[in-house]
């Protein structure tokens, strides 16, 4: 919300510059985002009276005005204006001023005719975005004066970024309750003086739904005069607040709502039809409001009816049938008040957000509908004259809100705050903020004012006593640990431990979205997932990710095409599984290589990463689980990888990853040239470990042996080192492929595979017999398992 | 004969002469081999008279000592010189790069996530986390955000159909947290939050980390102090903070926290309060026996700070040369 500094001091005038106001403003919890000075520069511009207008001699669109500026003889003015007439007050700028849009005045020809000032309009002193002319200043405004001090200018403007919780300071009153609560500079009385009647016309007020319409105030004016416009100084304000000028009735209402925090509504009164009724929606009825908006209603909003039908949307916008015009002459001031209850949420509902349901939703004072009647009837008959009827308010007593009691212990206050506030301190606070406070036993008794609808719990009364006390005046005391150590589980190796390891292989963490395009989703994991998003950013968002693979592979193309040859990249994060309802949120850490092994160098030859690159980093990851001979790789068939080089990780019978090549036309969909390599491993699955358990190490030398087999091509490195292993397992301790070969010497569909056997006993030194009996267990197995030929 | 003092010369010379180890080897053999000078010179004592004999012997001996000790010194000298020649060989280009791969780095965000864990591990802060996809009473209810609450339309959420929704906030945690652990509780719960919105200076998906601490007796100033002191060990430096009114239907007192930066102006860095008794209620904790503070901060918003970016969707857009900064 917007608010003027003037504004503001004609309702509170503490002794602070506009920097320190906003300051307290801040410190108040109505954060100020910014504050505008409005009207700076437009110093030496004076109120002048227009006193002849005669037409240019030499240019039709031209007048030439002799202008009074109080003091010697008139000046001669050329203007351009059309709205120039005799006897009107307007504001002069003379030569020698610089004006705020940039123009400086000097004493001119204009067509012949000599000009000694200019008659300005409102864009040209920056006081509004458009205008129709020179500014028209009212009658009584005082020639000679300058217009800065005629119009209280420059006035700085706080944009206030209001907390939904206060309501109440939706208006300058409110604001400026809290300024005087704070400073102690009084605040001027909210009382309006009552309106007599002048007529006894009423529009007749029935309350069917009272719970939704406790309080209904109206009043008929007949007979305003239709061309009057508002004055300046209102129109200024409501510019300042950034509402338009529209029609003295839209403009009086909404000017009462900024001042006293009560929206109104202003209706042609000769449109209404019968009584007015504020009911909840029917099934299948319809209105037009005022922008022209056709609305099918839900059956929980308010609406206001007549004999004719709905009106408009009760506490949101008015209807186009009842609307005022420029024509029209009786007018029925509305001001109820719509609980919280049948406001919230409403307006959204239809995309609708106005400043009075916006008010309304937030809560607004229960007294104040017969003094924003008053208030906007007064201000309505000095603008456009007319007459009024008699302010009647109907209500449903008992569905008025009771005032809350609220007990605050003085024990309580101290505790929640880590401090003690001096007795009378809290008593003046409470007070200063119209929460009527008795002082008890234990404490105070406290009743909320009817426009204070956060204050419900004894909570709400301890931070609006810290609020005005302030928080500075809270101490700093570190508190003292009663808690028990926090325990660090050696049951999972840390996510920092793996990312540091991969950073340390030179992997770059990413961070990616963790929604994603379907069909990318679809396209890396073989899935379609079920977990949709309602209302994305955009369809490229809108699938919660089923793989890490998306993101990454994204992140890799977009840097291939930022000229990064060689790309590395891993990411930490949740992946989502199953079904709407019942999903699963699963940890998984991805990685991505694509280009040359290593930086481009002196002293290696550049080479293309391939299948046993991304493979030994992903081995370094999973030796950190403390044993790697636990994880088996398969081949297997992913529908992202490439067949053949695709293998999944297998931890006791359990898939916990799957790492390969990507499948080429994957990869062409993620616009990547070049071959790219990717694993992936359910973090939980994957690192779930246990404390190393120590064991001795052997005294005694170890022995090595080692066997040339030639065996199928089929047949698994990890096939043959685990039928060796099983040989002799009590001595053999590692097991080691020293070469493969296939070629010249080696039939076709075969090959040579030369694994080193390493035997090792705790408690004795092995003799060769022990060695050789191992070598030739596990010959025998090679040969029986997978007809190993032994290679001289 | 010639006299012991000048054969011993001509040794010595010779030895001193040698340009290499073979040719030093020459002169031993010649000098004090078999059938060498000195050698010989020994053998011809027997010739000598009894008296003659120990004089002669010792200054043969004492001539034969230095003359060997001159032949290591000298084959020293001649080896190192050789090893020195050799290395010399060797030199390299230190300049030239070390040959292997690279290291890589820390996203910036992960990075100052896992400084701001690391500075509350260290006050006896416990790390938990919760699920990303959340249910309303979580994210809301349970906050004391009931339905149709103006902070509702503030969240900007993302729902799915059936009604979940992404969690808007990490503040669900303190709920699940206090619930499957009870109190006292001192957490902090780092992680990915979500909101419907995206522009210059928001992204539809960021990070929080949320603090929660519930005991008895837990004031305001403890959570003064707390955020105090964390606010400079992350900064690394005094730090003037305010802490401003403001509102959050979970906590009551509630403070938005600025922190002073350069001469005058005050950044927000964080939203912080006392838990609102509905929120502890909510979670199975009487609010009269227990009190507690929460706090969230975005940490983007601390990252940008702390390292200079201006630009807060760089952290997504993955771009390696932005990244590479950061390890």
């Amino acid at each position: 919300m917007r608010v003027a500094e003037s504004w503001l001091r004609e309702w509170v005038d503490p002794d602070l510059d506009t920097a320190a106001l906003g300051h307290q403003l801040t410190m108040l919890g109505h954060e100020v985002d910014g504050i505008d000075v409005e009207g700076e520069g437009i110093g030496g511009v004076i109120v002048a009276e227009v006193l002849e207008v005669s037409k240019h001699p030499d240019a039709d669109r031209l007048s030439v005005c002799s202008v009074s500026t109080g003091e010697g003889d008139p000046v001669e003015v050329v203007c351009g204006a059309p709205n120039v007439v005799k006897g009107m007050k307007s504001p002069l700028a003379v030569p020698g001023l610089t004006l705020p849009n940039g123009i400086k005045l000097k004493k001119s020809k204009i067509r012949g005719v000599v000009s000694n000032g200019m008659l300005c309009s409102a864009v040209e002193l920056g006081l509004g975005d458009e205008s129709d002319g020179i500014i028209a200043l009212p009658a009584d405004a005082p020639v000679g004066t300058e217009l800065a001090e005629y119009l209280s200018l420059p006035d700085a403007v706080f944009d206030l970024d209001l907390t939904p919780n206060r309501g109440d300071c939706f208006c300058v009153l409110g604001i400026a309750r809290d300024v005087s609560a704070l400073t102690g500079a009084p605040l001027k009385s909210a009382e309006v003086d009552a309106v007599d009647k002048a007529i006894d016309d009423v529009v007749a007020v029935e309350l069917p739904e009272p719970a939704g319409c406790p309080i209904f105030a109206g009043r008929v004016i007949r007979g305003i005069d239709p061309k009057a416009r508002s004055p300046l100084w209102m129109v200024e304000r409501l510019r300042r607040a950034g509402l338009r000028e529209i029609s003295p009735v839209v403009d009086v209402t909404n000017y009462v709502m900024l001042e006293l925090g009560q929206p109104l509504h202003g209706y042609d009164a000769a449109k209404i039809q019968g009584a007015i009724r504020p009911r909840l929606a029917k099934s299948g009825e319809e209105v037009t409001l005022l922008d022209e908006r056709h609305l099918e209603l839900n059956e929980d909003t308010l609406v206001i009816t007549d004999d004719s039908g709905v009106l408009g949307l009760a506490g949101i916008m008015g209807g186009l049938s009842t609307a005022v015009t420029d024509e029209t002459v009786d007018v029925f001031f509305e001001a109820a008040f719509w609980p919280q209850d049948y406001m919230a949420g409403r307006a959204r509902a239809y995309g609708m957000h106005t400043d009075a349901s916006m008010r309304f939703e937030r809560g607004v004072d229960f007294r104040g509908q017969g003094r924003a009647v008053e208030r906007a009837t007064a201000l309505l008959l000095d603008i456009a004259g007319g007459k009024p009827g008699p302010l009647v308010v109907t209500t449903s007593d008992e569905h008025i809100p009771v005032p809350r009691q609220i007990h605050l212990r003085r024990s309580r206050l101290e505790l929640l705050l880590g401090t003690s506030v001096p007795d009378e301190t809290v008593t003046d606070i409470l007070n200063r903020l119209e929460l009527s406070a008795s002082v008890s036993d234990d404490g105070w008794d406290v009743v909320a004012p009817p426009h204070r609808f956060d204050i419900a719990i004894e909570a709400d009364l301890i931070e609006e006593v810290a609020r005005i006390h302030g928080y500075d005046a809270i101490p700093e005391t570190t508190s003292v640990a009663t808690l028990p150590l926090e325990t660090v589980t050696e049951s999972m190796i840390h996510a920092d431990i793996v990312a540091r390891t991969l950073i340390a292989r030179d992997f770059q963490e990413v961070v990616t979205y963790s929604f994603v395009d379907a069909t990318d989703d679809k396209t890396v994991s073989g899935i379609v997932s079920e977990i949709v998003l309602a209302n994305p950013i955009s369809s490229e968002m809108s699938v919660m990710r089923s793989s890490l693979w998306s993101g990454m592979l994204h992140a890799t193309s977009s840097n291939a095409a930022r000229q990064q040859e060689r790309v590395r990249l891993f990411e930490i994060g949740k992946t989502f599984h199953g079904a709407l309802d019942k999903h699963e949120e699963v940890v998984r850490i991805a990685a991505a290589i694509t280009g040359p092994v290593l930086p481009e160098q002196w002293g290696s030859k550049s080479q293309a990463v391939d299948f046993f690159d991304i493979k030994s980093d992903l081995e370094a990851v999973l030796r950190l689980s403390g044993d790697d001979t636990e994880f088996v790789f398969q081949s297997a068939d992913h529908p992202a990888l490439q067949p053949g080089q695709t293998a999944e990780i297998v931890r006791d019978d359990v898939v916990v990853g799957v790492v390969g090549k990507l499948h080429p036309r994957v990869a062409k969909q993620f616009d990547l040239k070049r071959d790219v390599f990717v694993f992936e491993l359910d973090a939980f699955k994957t690192f779930a470990t246990r404390a190393p358990v120590a064991e001795a190490v052997s005294k005694f030398p170890a022995i090595r042996r080692d066997i040339a087999v030639v065996v199928a091509e089929t047949v698994t490195a990890e096939q043959l080192t685990g039928a060796v292993r099983s040989a002799a397992p009590s001595l053999v301790t590692d097991v080691r492929v020293f070469d493969v070969y296939q070629g010249p010497g080696i039939e076709a569909g075969l090959k040579s595979v030369a694994i080193g056997l390493i035997l090792q006993e705790t408690s004795r030194t092995l003799t060769d017999g022990d060695a050789d009996a191992a070598q030739a267990a596990a010959l025998q197995k090679l040969q029986e398992e997978f007809a190993a030929v032994l290679r001289d | 004969m010639q006299p012991l003092n000048e054969l011993v010369a001509q040794a010595a010379s010779e030895i001193d002469a040698a340009v290499d180890l073979a040719a030093l080897d020459a002169a031993r053999v010649q000098y004090l081999g078999k059938k060498g000078a000195l050698t010989e010179r020994l053998k011809g004592l027997s010739q000598l008279s009894a008296d003659e004999r120990p004089a002669a012997g010792q200054a043969i001996n004492q001539a034969k000592k230095e003359l060997i000790e001159r032949v290591n010194a000298r084959r020293d000298a001649l080896e190192s010189a050789a090893l020195e020649e050799k290395l010399a060989g060797d030199a390299v280009d230190v300049t030239l790069p070390g040959r292997g791969a690279d290291i890589g780095g820390r996203h910036p965000v992960t990075r100052t996530m896992h400084r701001i864990d690391e500075i509350f591990r260290n006050a006896g802060f416990g790390v938990r986390s919760g699920p990303e996809i959340e249910d309303d009473f979580h994210n809301f209810t349970a906050l004391n955000i009931p339905d149709n609450h103006p902070a509702r339309a503030m969240h900007d959420t993302f729902y799915f159909p059936g009604g979940n929704l992404l969690r808007t906030h990490t503040s669900p945690v303190q709920i699940r947290s206090m619930v499957s652990e009870g109190v006292p509780i001192r957490i902090i719960a780092p992680g990915r939050v979500y909101r419907c919105d995206s522009d210059q200076t928001h992204t539809p998906m960021f990070h929080q980390v949320e603090g929660l601490v519930v005991d008895r007796g837990i004031s305001f100033a403890n959570l003064k102090a707390i955020l105090h002191q964390f606010v400079e060990a992350f900064f690394e430096r005094k730090a003037e903070l305010r802490f401003r009114p403001s509102y959050f239907p979970f906590t009551e007192p509630s403070a938005e926290v600025d922190v002073l930066w350069g001469e005058d102006k005050w950044l927000e860095i964080l939203g912080c309060g006392m838990v609102h008794p509905n929120v502890l209620e909510s979670a199975g904790v009487d609010p009269e026996e227990y009190t507690g503070y929460a706090f969230g901060m975005g940490v983007e918003r601390l990252a940008m700070l702390r390292y200079g970016v201006t630009d807060l969707r760089t952290f997504f857009e993955n771009d390696l040369r932005f990244l590479r900064q950061f390890r």
